[in-house]
């Protein structure tokens, strides 16, 4: 019982990583090499928020999100757009962009270096004890739990419940298709990354109040987010929120009744076997 | 014609100038080369430790008008170079600092792994290498191996035998039982330390009723900590490094481990550490440790926060910046910049250093920090190889 709670507390907080990224990669197409920096900076700016002006970093995130939404917005019309452009296929696009995020991630690191410094980060937040039957939870865990929950909810009813957010689906099946029936392409993407890193930096918020961040360390999250996006299928909700709580039941479970050491491994197992029995993704669509 | 008259006067001007201004500014300054971490995993730690200890020496010469070189004072310019944690690029940059730098002495890097990649090149190249963040077994066959090389810090055998024999002080006063959690990071300083723990914890008659490792750069330990809880120790060791130090102490007052002595490893002695936890921080054991009530230190700290804004930490942080009043006398007593003379100097002088007076045994400073712990918001040091001034320790009460 102990692991299934542990484990799906674990998995709220690795699908609140892989979200934004999900987004990001299925409907824009760039595979956002820079995303675990968007998530450290919002951790950063989180903290900054909490020490500074005591702002409750859940509260924050009302200020962080669209920060990251319009910083998002402009590094897509600025850095990303171009690439968009240029690119004569999926696969060219896809190259180009893991060049760009790239240097973007070197970008983002080296600022956060130069206005932090290399030092570990950590506050206390809510880092009180909740008893669930009879054991002990960090409230900050359950809270971003919660988080996710509600985000992932969010994000559902809106790709699937509204028209702008079926557009949006639609751009993710098949961007050609569907300028043929009066989708604004273009603007859909800018959208669909800018919400993506809007979803990464909530993320950063809400994970700043239990993780100890330093400016390097966004590579961690950055791999955790692109495994459970292949994983769960690129570009599905669903299937990112399923890998996601696998991933920590899996860990939690590796952990706890084998050894803490074979987690990586058990990870990377998890994510061979996928990709041998359903390379597409669990809930990925079958490439026509 | 004219234009070409001109700009043949302007050019020799400036070589004149250089020329002239070339030789003067050399023999008034001393370069010296710092290679460490300011990218990657191991930047939390210099960031801390190492950066801000060298940047308050070199404040601290130069305000004083210099380091006396045979009669002339000489200013101290710092060259710094990233290694983004990596040994190829630490490698890099020593050689880039040796040859095309040209600098009259380095600062060797930050971390054991780094300091023994580099030590071959910086024994090449004839540097004194006087190693500070770097802990192992291996200081004798080092020293031995490279003569440049002195060693400051201690070996993890030490470290982990000092502990077990604070903990058998504790266990033998009633304070706590002989039941034991251990778990280690799997990298360098955390294999070493459980290599060496287990065996003395054993031998001291101590029962382990839990034993683990995890990989680097682990973020969650719930696992860990219930699974130790479960076993139900009165001592919990954890020979960690700085990311897990952190996660490992927050989940342990979540889940209100209820042990009398908790010990973590790397970074327990920063002052970020008792930041972060709060009164959680009393009573938690860690690596390292300081004379933290000596005027010595405190003006050290005072004085560090002053320059460079940055607290220092409660173990290395002293020591770095006592490597470098080593290599400051040293170049004085040695009366030349030669790096063989100054080697001798380091190896045969005793010095007068913020932690106290130094003299290298064979390359190597034998009396050392092991263990500190937070009492009242200071890392006291409660264990060393016979430093002196050890504080006692006091058994953690919960974590309120």
């Amino acid at each position: 019982m102990d692991i299934l709670i542990t484990g799906t507390v674990l998995g709220g907080t690795y699908a609140l990583i892989a979200l934004g990224l999900t987004l990001q990669y299925g409907v824009a197409r760039i595979m956002n090499l820079a995303n675990g920096e968007n998530l450290v900076l919002a951790c950063f700016c989180a903290f900054w928020l909490y020490s500074t002006a005591s702002i409750n970093p859940v509260l924050g995130i009302v200020l962080i999100a669209p920060g990251a939404f319009v910083l998002n917005w402009l590094i897509y019309d600025f850095a990303m757009k171009p690439l968009v452009n240029r690119a004569k296929n999926r696969g060219q696009l896809e190259v180009d962009s893991i060049l760009a995020t790239f240097g973007l991630m070197f970008i983002m690191q080296g600022v956060m270096l130069l206005v932090f410094g290399g030092g570990y980060y950590s506050y206390n937040f809510l880092s009180e004890p909740v008893q669930i039957l009879g054991e002990n939870y960090g409230l900050n865990r359950i809270v971003a739990l919660i988080a996710a929950a509600v985000i992932a909810l969010g994000l559902y009813v809106f790709l699937y419940r509204t028209r702008y957010g079926t557009a949006i689906r639609a751009v993710s099946v098949n961007p050609s298709s569907a300028s043929l029936v009066a989708i604004n392409v273009e603007r859909a993407s800018a959208f669909a990354f800018a919400l993506g890193g809007a979803l990464t930096a909530a993320a950063g918020a809400l994970l700043s109040t239990f993780y100890t961040f330093n400016s390097s360390m966004g590579v961690i999250f950055t791999m955790k987010a692109l495994i459970i996006v292949i994983m769960g299928g690129v570009g599905d909700v669903r299937g990112a929120v399923l890998a996601a709580l696998l991933l920590g039941l899996t860990e939690t479970a590796v952990a706890s009744l084998i050894d803490p050491g074979l987690t990586l491994a058990a990870t990377y197992t998890l994510f061979i076997l996928v990709l041998l029995f359903r390379p597409q993704g669990i809930f990925g669509r079958q490439e026509a | 014609m004219e234009r070409r008259t001109l700009m043949k006067t302007f050019a020799a001007t400036l070589l004149a100038g250089a020329v002239l201004a070339g030789p003067a500014v050399a023999e008034g300054t001393i370069k010296i080369g710092a290679s460490a971490p300011k990218t990657g995993p191991l930047a939390g730690g210099s960031a801390v430790t190492y950066w801000p200890a060298i940047q308050l020496w070199v404040h601290d010469v130069n305000e004083r008008g210099g380091i006396d070189v045979g009669g002339t004072k000489m200013k101290v310019e710092l060259i710094e170079y990233d290694d983004r944690t990596s040994n190829e690029e630490a490698i890099k940059n020593i050689q880039r600092l040796a040859t095309v730098d040209k600098v009259d002495f380095i600062i060797p890097p930050y971390g054991t792994g780094i300091n023994l990649a580099t030590a071959p090149l910086i024994a090449k190249y004839g540097y004194p290498h006087i190693a500070v963040t770097a802990v192992t077994d291996g200081v004798d066959e080092f020293a031995d191996r490279w003569p440049n090389s002195f060693w400051t810090l201690g070996t993890s055998t030490a470290f982990a035998t000092t502990l077990v024999d604070l903990l058998k002080g504790m266990r033998d006063a009633g304070q706590i039982n002989d039941k034991v959690a251990v778990v280690n990071v799997a990298d360098a300083f955390g294999i070493e330390l459980a290599n060496a723990g287990k065996p003395a914890l054993k031998d001291a008659g101590f029962d382990i009723v839990y034993e683990t490792s995890y990989p680097l750069q682990q973020q969650d330990f719930a696992p860990i900590i219930s699974s130790a809880k479960n076993a139900n120790p009165d001592t919990f060791i954890a020979f960690s490094y700085p990311g897990d130090t952190f996660g490992l102490t927050k989940q342990a007052a979540i889940a209100d481990l209820p042990v009398k002595a908790y010990y973590v490893g790397v970074a327990t002695a920063f002052p970020a550490f008792a930041a972060a936890n709060g009164p959680a921080a009393n009573g938690v054991l860690g690596a390292g440790g300081v004379n933290a009530a000596s005027d010595k230190y405190q003006d050290f700290m005072k004085r560090q926060i002053e320059v460079t804004g940055s607290a220092p930490d409660f173990w290395a942080s002293p020591v770095q910046y006592a490597s470098l009043e080593v290599l400051e006398q040293a170049i004085t007593s040695a009366g030349t910049l030669d790096k063989a003379a100054v080697i001798d100097a380091i190896k045969n002088g005793t010095f007068d250093t913020i932690m106290g007076e130094w003299k290298f045994d064979h390359n190597v400073i034998r009396k050392y920090w092991t263990v500190g712990q937070w009492q009242d918001g200071v890392f006291h040091g409660v264990a060393s190889t016979g430093v002196g001034g050890e504080v006692a320790p006091i058994v953690k009460s919960g974590w309120n």
